[in-house]
């Protein structure tokens, strides 16, 4: 596995080292702060544990961060990391990843962090296909700003900026990066790590902008918010796992073609298997991963996990670099004192 | 007939007409002849904000002046000699700005009297007596120019749209220039549509052709070319010498350039500029917005690069936060700011000298920020190179305070021996440097204040920096009062010990009791005004800030050796405002926010003033 994941084109341009590495490997000495309880704890510790699996030279690992609690998160990891401004990780690491292919760049954002205050900076990441792996922390709160509700919160949420309840029509993070053209999108849970990891290994593998958002939970201000998720009476049933190349299914229930032309759950009771629905995350056409986002509405009943989209498309720094080169090809290497004497020149002796 | 020639030592010529007409090309074009010539020259475009105003309206004109000398001269002059006016709007615009006895040559096919309602005027100017001031040339330029291109098969309104290239044929025989250079022009730009190019070529030379023979010119002028110092000259926008400054510097610097930016007048031409040079390195990224042009800018830079972000006052509003960051992370960046007439959307195609509070501080919390401020369109290059000497030597975002002025206007400009430029690079650092073979991120130079700048990529650097107080040293998270009082001092001293060169002060004798002092785009008025004070046998003394944070260190002792010192800015007063909290003396501030340079004749006025005055 590890192998294969470092010769994958996702990473083939960062240095791989010949050092064994552990956990601790990627632990810094900051003390860890968030609140007991926290989903926090178990991401970190995910991604902790599995960077040591790609085998990268650690300086060539960036995580970049905007604000709010899950941005805190570069401070822990013993790699480069840049902790900068409200909603703006993406742009930041745009720059970044844009001029520098030799990096694994990674965005931690929450839910108010890139869907409020940087929802602008993130579509355009994703439609441009800059080369970063931004992992979503949506625990549908706000927690740093102490519980107001957030872009993902369900309406009617009462917190203590809506004592009469929300009236925002929230937004699905997956259906919005597909519908700003992202070339792989996932959804996976705090709670599960080794679903968190296959997912990351996949999201790493990708070269482009992959968004994986995590179900977290903030045990503080939101407590349970994924609890069916969780509860092991129902999870299997509400749980739709989605596999590449499988039929989308859990414990009970079936996902099929509708009669109106679109896709709907149905018991997996009396349904042949030639009527479910596989998963196809390669389908270039995005309609059905966009269907797939719109199942768990209007309340958690159905919940699809896994990764929606994964469709190759060149990378924004690659593209960038091209132009670069061709550019250098066509004309020549950049001759300063050239640049200068071009136009209309006159002599004065 | 033979004609006859007279000798000028400087002319002021404006085209003015419909935005549609092309206006700026003519005075693009005349000016490349006037620069092949040999004049000193100096130009001042000034276009409306609408792509295409309705036509034949007043907010619709669009008019390009040229100031050309055989002597060395400083701005695009205060009133032209000529006026070219292509429709009754441009008459009626400009007429204000024309002395007695200028010249106006007038598009006679245009003053119909639809056209003359537009503007409102009852009667035709051209046909009554009511520009008996002036020397009136009325010429049939649409009529002629299609009666010129009868043999091409074009429509009547295609050639009617050749009818600037007439104008510029006349100009161009009536102050002789040379014609090669437009053709081949013309040549190049309409090389997919030859028929084109041919009509145009054509209505060059049937203006010059017209001039040669009609009897409306009975005079032509010959301005002999200037003596300027020697060297290999060519004629350069602002916006272009920034953007090859920040072409150099990269060179200089050996950092690859990463420029952030999002489309804003005046500002744009340099995101256009940059991004012809790609084999120089050189990454230009046209981002979703100001605040991700300056963000990504700043990601580049935490990568190694040199990271710039180009924009106008609104642009910079946004970035605040950002700039902010990056002063408190210490990264290098370079903040272009081409100012123009505000506040908010203001008046996006004038000029204005108003965003150097918002540059000095507009940000939250204690965030000081060096400026540079171009004074001449050629010496946005060294400004350029400036301002990134500075962000690199000392890791700080840098202000570069240009204006709509200086980035349309244009200039002969001397180009430099690369070997002149200045070295500005600097090595990352790949060492750790603490006691304990540890990496300390915010231990700093001795001398400069600055931090290490240690990239991604390098082993055993890996540091975490962000927008939250950091310990001294480690950089660590830091909430401790000290610390936080012992950093907000530091990166103050920091940006107050940037080496500046000192100010210069032009003071011939020695003995003026007056100092008139500038900072930015005003120099060029500044200077000229002070010339004709001195031509007059009067005294004062010039002095032309181009840093503007930290101020040279004698800046304080300039002001308080003269009696009186005056400062003209376009804008209410913001550098008197600096001026006076540091330095306790009483600047005398002459301000005019009218979108528009001074003019040397209203600035000679005023320091004329200032010398009588007893106070």
């Amino acid at each position: 596995m590890t192998s294969e994941l470092v010769n994958g084109k996702g990473l083939s341009l960062v240095p791989k080292t010949d050092v064994k590495q552990g956990l601790k490997d990627f632990k810094s000495d900051q003390e860890v702060r968030w609140c007991p309880g926290c989903g926090d704890y178990a991401i970190l510790a995910a991604v902790q544990s599995f960077l040591p699996e790609l085998g990268l030279k650690r300086e060539n690992i960036v995580f970049v961060s905007g604000i709010g609690c899950s941005s805190r998160f570069p401070y822990y990891l013993n790699t480069y990391g840049f902790h900068s401004i409200h909603g703006r990780a993406p742009a930041i690491a745009t720059g970044l990843a844009a001029s520098r292919p030799d990096l694994s760049v990674w965005v931690i954002t929450g839910d108010g962090d890139a869907l409020s205050i940087g929802g602008n900076h993130l579509i355009h990441a994703l439609r441009r296909n800059v080369n970063l792996n931004i992992l979503l922390f949506n625990n549908r709160i706000y927690g740093l700003t102490k519980g107001q509700y957030s872009p993902t919160s369900e309406v009617g949420k009462i917190t203590k900026s809506t004592p009469m309840g929300s009236l925002d029509r929230p937004f699905n993070p997956i259906s919005l990066a597909i519908g700003a053209e992202a070339s792989f999108v996932a959804r996976t849970i705090d709670s599960d790590r080794k679903h968190l990891q296959s997912v990351l290994r996949e999201a790493t593998a990708h070269r482009g902008t992959s968004l994986v958002e995590i179900y977290q939970n903030c045990n503080i201000f939101n407590d349970n918010a994924f609890e069916q998720l969780k509860d092991p009476a129902i999870r299997d049933d509400i749980t739709l796992r989605l596999e590449h190349g499988q039929p989308i299914v859990s414990a009970s229930k079936a996902v099929v073609r509708a009669a109106n032309g679109g896709i709907e759950v149905v018991a997996r009771e009396g349904v042949s298997d030639d009527q479910i629905l596989v998963h196809d995350a390669h389908n270039p056409d995005p309609s059905v991963a966009f269907a797939l986002s719109r199942l768990d509405e209007p309340a958690f009943e159905h919940v699809p996990i896994g990764i929606f989209r994964q469709v190759d498309r060149p990378a924004y720094d690659v593209l960038m670099a091209e132009q670069l080169e061709a550019a250098a090809t066509q004309k020549g290497p950049g001759d300063l004192s050239e640049l200068l004497l071009g136009g209309d020149t006159w002599r004065i002796s | 007939m033979t004609k006859q020639v007279q000798q000028l030592d400087r002319v002021i010529i404006r085209f003015a007409g419909d935005s549609g007409d092309g206006m700026q090309l003519t005075g693009d074009r005349f000016t490349a002849g006037t620069a092949e010539f040999g004049n000193d020259l100096s130009t001042l475009p000034n276009f409306p904000a609408e792509i295409r105003a309705p036509a034949g309206t007043l907010p619709g004109v669009s008019s390009f002046q040229l100031h050309f000398a055989d002597h060395d001269i400083l701005t695009p002059g205060d009133a032209p000699n000529v006026l070219v006016a292509m429709n009754p709007a441009a008459l009626k615009a400009n007429l204000g700005d024309l002395p007695r006895g200028a010249d106006i040559i007038a598009n006679t096919d245009e003053f119909t009297k639809r056209n003359l309602q537009k503007v409102g005027y009852a009667a035709n100017p051209l046909e009554d007596d009511s520009l008996g001031e002036w020397r009136v040339h009325a010429v049939p330029l649409t009529s002629l120019t299609v009666k010129a291109l009868e043999g091409f098969e074009l429509s009547k309104k295609d050639a009617e749209r050749s009818k600037n290239m007439f104008a510029l044929g006349l100009l161009s025989w009536l102050y002789h220039r040379p014609t090669e250079h437009t053709i081949t022009f013309l040549e190049q730009k309409f090389a997919k549509k030859p028929d084109i190019a041919k009509a145009n070529i054509a209505a060059f030379q049937a203006g010059w052709n017209y001039g040669e023979t009609t009897e409306s010119f009975s005079v032509s002028y010959e301005v002999k070319p200037a003596r300027l110092a020697p060297g290999v000259y060519r004629n350069i926008s602002g916006n272009q010498a920034l953007a090859y400054g920040l072409i150099a510097a990269s060179v200089q610097s050996k950092l690859p350039l990463f420029l952030g930016s999002y489309p804003i007048t005046p500002a744009s031409d340099i995101l256009h500029e940059l991004s012809k040079h790609k084999r120089f390195g050189i990454r230009t990224f046209q981002a979703e917005d100001e605040i991700a042009g300056v963000g990504a800018a700043l990601g580049a830079a935490f990568g190694g690069a040199l990271g710039v972000t180009t924009t106008s006052g609104p642009g910079v509003a946004l970035k605040a936060e950002t700039v902010g960051l990056a002063v408190t992370t210490e990264l290098p960046l370079i903040v272009v700011d081409v100012q123009r007439a505000g506040p908010s959307t203001g008046m996006p195609t004038k000029t204005e000298q108003t965003d150097l509070l918002m540059a000095m501080f507009g940000r939250n919390g204690e965030s000081p920020v060096p400026i540079v401020a171009p004074m001449s369109p050629s010496d946005c290059f060294d400004a350029a190179v400036e301002a990134a000497r500075i962000a690199i030597k000392y890791r700080t975002p840098v202000m570069l305070l240009s204006d709509g002025y200086l980035a349309n206007g244009s200039e002969p400009w001397r180009l430099p021996e690369i070997s002149e430029l200045p070295d500005i690079s600097q090595t990352f650092t790949t060492e750790p440097n603490g006691a304990d073979g540890e990496f300390l991120p915010f231990k700093r130079d001795t001398e400069t204040l600055a931090r290490p700048w240690a990239i991604p990529g390098t082993p055993g650097l890996e540091h975490r920096i962000g927008g939250i107080e950091k310990a001294d040293g480690t950089g660590n998270i830091s909430y401790d009062p000290d610390n936080h009082d012992l950093m907000v001092r530091t990166r103050a001293a920091k940006i107050a010990g940037i080496d500046v060169p000192a100010l210069d002060v032009d003071d011939p004798d020695g003995d003026a009791d007056v100092l008139v002092i500038g900072w930015g785009s005003t120099y060029g008025p500044i200077a000229a005004a002070v010339r004709r004070i001195r031509k007059s046998g009067g005294k004062v003394a010039q002095a032309h800030l181009r840093h503007l944070n930290p101020l040279p260190a004698n800046t304080g002792d300039v002001l308080k050796r003269y009696d009186k010192v005056l400062l003209p800015e376009i804008n209410l007063g913001q550098l008197a405002l600096l001026l006076r909290a540091k330095y306790l003396v009483d600047v005398i501030s002459y301000n005019r926010v009218r979108g528009l340079p001074f003019k040397a004749e209203e600035l000679a006025g005023v320091i004329q003033d200032v010398i009588d005055s007893d106070q």
